[in-house]
């Protein structure tokens, strides 16, 4: 018997249609239904209703059976998402079951994925920085890959609306490397960071220097949003929506439009062309409870369905006139597959603080700006260069692990907190390079019938002397900070791990060698937007969530007054 | 102020420390600490007098002092659980050959169970072990198992310092700090904050 649906559910035709309710995804619904156009958000995965849905928000750590860790049968469920963090017992649910959604790997890459709604907006490490025009201009300056076909003048407007209306905390630098924001007030250094901050100006003259992480935490209330309450618990989602998610920010504001419908369970199979207008007339979804397939007509379609699914669903889609799928007539489809690098620093042990302590749980560490390969500076023996993360603070009970000791005296002082700490970890530039890549496996098909992807990809020598760099520069700064005990570590990387999939339908100037244009349309099909992680040129060492946001937000103004000059 | 205040209580004191602000789903806030506190998890394999080892292992570890204690915690049984869930199958096999030879060990020294020592002879033995697996574990090839006392003590710590009792009255826990202070006093033998998350 069929499920009966909601009367709205009937509609099957609407002004626009976004694919993927993650962060691109929500600010696509946001900005499209704020402009007046009905849309149809669809997600492959289930609902996920702010506050009521966040299940283990307020749980104490001792409510779990595991108390947070991994079982070994967690760990034959997830052979993927075992492979670092992610696999823990308490926000399981919003990660996929590797073996439910199977990829091909050549080489090995890591795919950790939320399919739900809100994606992996819920479980983000909300750091929050711009590209700048050293980011914009790298790939014509060095000859590596296409050139970007915007500068940061196109887009700094368009980081200012999202930085205000998701509300990003920080300071004020000045650095060109990492443009200023529309900033909340930052979350301050810790004592012994700010030891470290001040020792560093001295030594590095503001040429290498530890800021406040610029985190899409509030620090000061937002209409509907709370303030952070120091909990430091956002990847269980938060209660106060004091971070930024589709659930706490993008989604409310769209459904107040009274314009969007959002469909869980809607897994988008192909995007349907029409080779005569050469325009995508709408998706084909297929019902991931029901199994029934519907299609949607609209005038636009917003892909927002993460790196890898946005490109996945191109090449399955108008295979009838392209074999290798929408946007392939350029054979830039799938290639420059990107993360970012990271996993090696170095750290060291802190003296003349242990009268001094904090209070609540900040959740958020500390940034250094990118010094390597600046405009005017020494050129470093590889191309780009690298920010790091990172902080100081006490050690805990865990300590009392590998230290000799037992009984009572033992056991008093794991109540107190250890000695200070620090230490920050390199995150690197990768390089777009075409031989890494996705493809589609035709050998092997998902639950749904659908080719899985195939991956391969892995960094090269560029990155491999950039990480020497990230080890040895942190060794050197917390050296001249005064720091004892100083160590380098690698902690070994693949790709993925960073989860900061970008590339592999990358916007440029040249319809011959990009997938995308300028406004993140296909250029083979102009309705057709592609505004995640996929439409990246380069990869900045910049965590890249903000920058999807407002290219979202500027390639929704450009579909709007598209729409109304009739030229989509 | 007391250090210890329901989930309730800590929802409502950041709620207007909030100054007001309406919360999109506020509603829910307060229906969801209704949820019933899960009964401790019994692992399967392992008998009464094993848990009874673990916890009396545990509690020499860390015993009571003027906060609770590792058998406060029921540390027994969650490593049985830890140990039976989360181990590989070696691993497994190493730590249970160690609580054979904690006992022999017991046997060879007082004649009795470690569980029918006295305290002292009890920690004398757990100190032994604990010297051991520390220079065991300062030479060991990475590719080598840990020392089964290693995985007691690890297993010991996490299951104290990550229980109600260990987080909340050992160490010191506010489920919303509501702020985020950069830098306080801190006087030796204040007890730590306990993490969230």
């Amino acid at each position: 018997m069929p499920v009966p649906r909601p009367t709205s559910a009937l509609t099957t035709t609407y002004d626009a249609i976004v694919v993927g309710s993650g962060i691109s995804g929500g600010w696509a619904a946001k900005e499209l239904t704020e402009a007046g156009l009905r849309v149809l958000m669809l997600e492959r995965g289930r609902n996920v209703e702010h506050v009521k849905d966040y299940v283990n928000a307020t749980k104490g750590t001792w409510e779990y059976p595991h108390r947070g860790g991994r079982t070994q049968q967690m760990i034959a469920d997830y052979p993927v998402l075992q492979r670092d963090y992610p696999l823990n017992e308490k926000n399981l649910d919003w990660w996929v079951k590797d073996a439910e959604h199977p990829y091909t790997e050549v080489r090995r890459f890591d795919w950790y994925r939320g399919y739900h709604v809100g994606g992996r907006s819920l479980t983000w490490g909300r750091q929050s920085y711009r590209l700048s025009d050293l980011d914009f201009e790298a790939n014509d300056k060095d000859g590596i890959g296409v050139d970007w076909p915007i500068r940061y003048a196109d887009l700094a407007p368009w980081y200012d609306k999202v930085e205000r209306f998701a509300g990003i905390s920080g300071s004020r630098e000045g650095l060109a490397q990492l443009p200023d924001g529309q900033f909340q007030p930052a979350m301050p250094l810790n004592c012994a960071e700010s030891h470290v901050a001040e020792r560093l100006a001295s030594r590095f003259g503001g040429e290498r220097r530890v800021i406040p992480g610029r985190t899409a935490n509030l620090t000061r209330p937002l209409p509907g949003r709370g303030a952070c309450q120091s909990r430091n618990a956002c990847w269980l989602g938060c209660p106060f929506g004091a971070y930024f998610s589709t659930q706490s920010s993008t989604l409310p504001a769209a459904m107040a439009t009274g314009r969007l419908t959002l469909k869980p369970w809607s897994i988008v199979t192909e995007v349907l062309y029409d080779a005569d207008r050469k325009r995508a007339t709408g998706v084909r979804v297929l019902d991931a409870l029901t199994r029934q397939t519907t299609d949607y007509t609209a005038r636009v379609v917003f892909l927002c369905a993460s790196a890898l699914n946005s490109t996945w669903l191109l090449m399955r889609s108008a295979t009838d006139v392209w074999p290798g799928g929408l946007g392939s007539s350029s054979e830039a489809l799938g290639r420059n597959l990107m993360d970012h690098h990271f996993r090696c620093g170095a750290r060291g042990t802190l003296e003349g603080f242990d009268d001094k302590t904090v209070y609540g749980r900040r959740p958020t560490g500390t940034y250094v700006p990118r010094f390597r390969n600046l405009p005017g500076g020494e050129k470093r023996p590889y191309l780009r260069g690298f920010g790091y993360q990172g902080g100081a603070g006490r050690s805990n009970w865990a300590r009392g692990i590998a230290e000799l000791g037992v009984g009572a005296a033992f056991k008093d002082l794991m109540t107190t907190p250890g000695g200070w700490g620090a230490g920050w970890m390199g995150f690197g530039e990768m390089l777009p390079d075409p031989s890494n890549r996705v493809s589609l496996d035709d050998a092997k098909r998902d639950a749904w019938g659908l080719p899985v992807l195939k991956i391969d990809c892995g960094i090269g020598e560029n990155e491999r002397l950039m990480r020497q760099d990230m080890m040895n520069d942190m060794a050197e700064m917390l050296n001249a900070a005064g720091l004892k005990h100083v160590q380098t570590y690698d902690l070994g990387y693949a790709p993925g791990m960073g989860i900061h999939e970008m590339g592999t339908a990358r916007m440029g100037r040249d319809r011959r060698t990009s997938v995308l244009n300028a406004h993140n349309q296909v250029w083979d099909a102009p309705n057709v937007f592609v505004t995640d992680g996929a439409c990246m040129t380069s990869a900045g060492c910049q965590n890249p969530s903000l920058t999807y946001m407002a290219l979202t937000a500027r390639a929704a103004d450009h579909a709007v007054r598209e729409l109304k000059r009739r030229n989509l | 102020m007391t250090d210890r205040i329901s989930r309730r209580e800590a929802v409502q004191l950041v709620s207007a420390m909030l100054g007001g602000v309406t919360l999109v789903g506020g509603e829910a806030l307060w229906r969801a600490p209704a949820r019933a506190m899960p009964a401790l998890r019994q692992p399967g394999g392992w008998t009464p007098a094993q848990v009874a080892l673990l916890d009396e292992a545990a509690e020499t570890i860390l015993p009571r002092t003027a906060t609770p204690g590792a058998k406060d915690a029921h540390c027994g049984t969650f490593i049985a659980l830890m140990v039976t869930d989360t181990y590989e199958a070696g691993h497994q096999r190493i730590f249970r050959r160690g609580l054979v030879e904690l006992d022999a060990a017991a046997r060879a020294a007082h004649g009795s169970r470690f569980v029918e020592l006295t305290p002292p002879q009890r920690l004398a033995l757990v100190e032994r072990f604990d010297r051991e697996a520390f220079q065991f574990m300062r030479g060991r090839p990475a590719d080598e198992p840990p020392h089964w006392f290693r995985m007691l003590k690890e297993l010991t710590l996490l299951g104290f310092f990550t229980s109600e009792v260990g987080m909340t009255q050992a160490l010191r826990y506010v489920e919303s700090a509501g702020r985020f202070d950069p830098c306080v006093p801190y006087a030796p033998g204040d007890r730590d904050w306990a993490a969230h998350a």
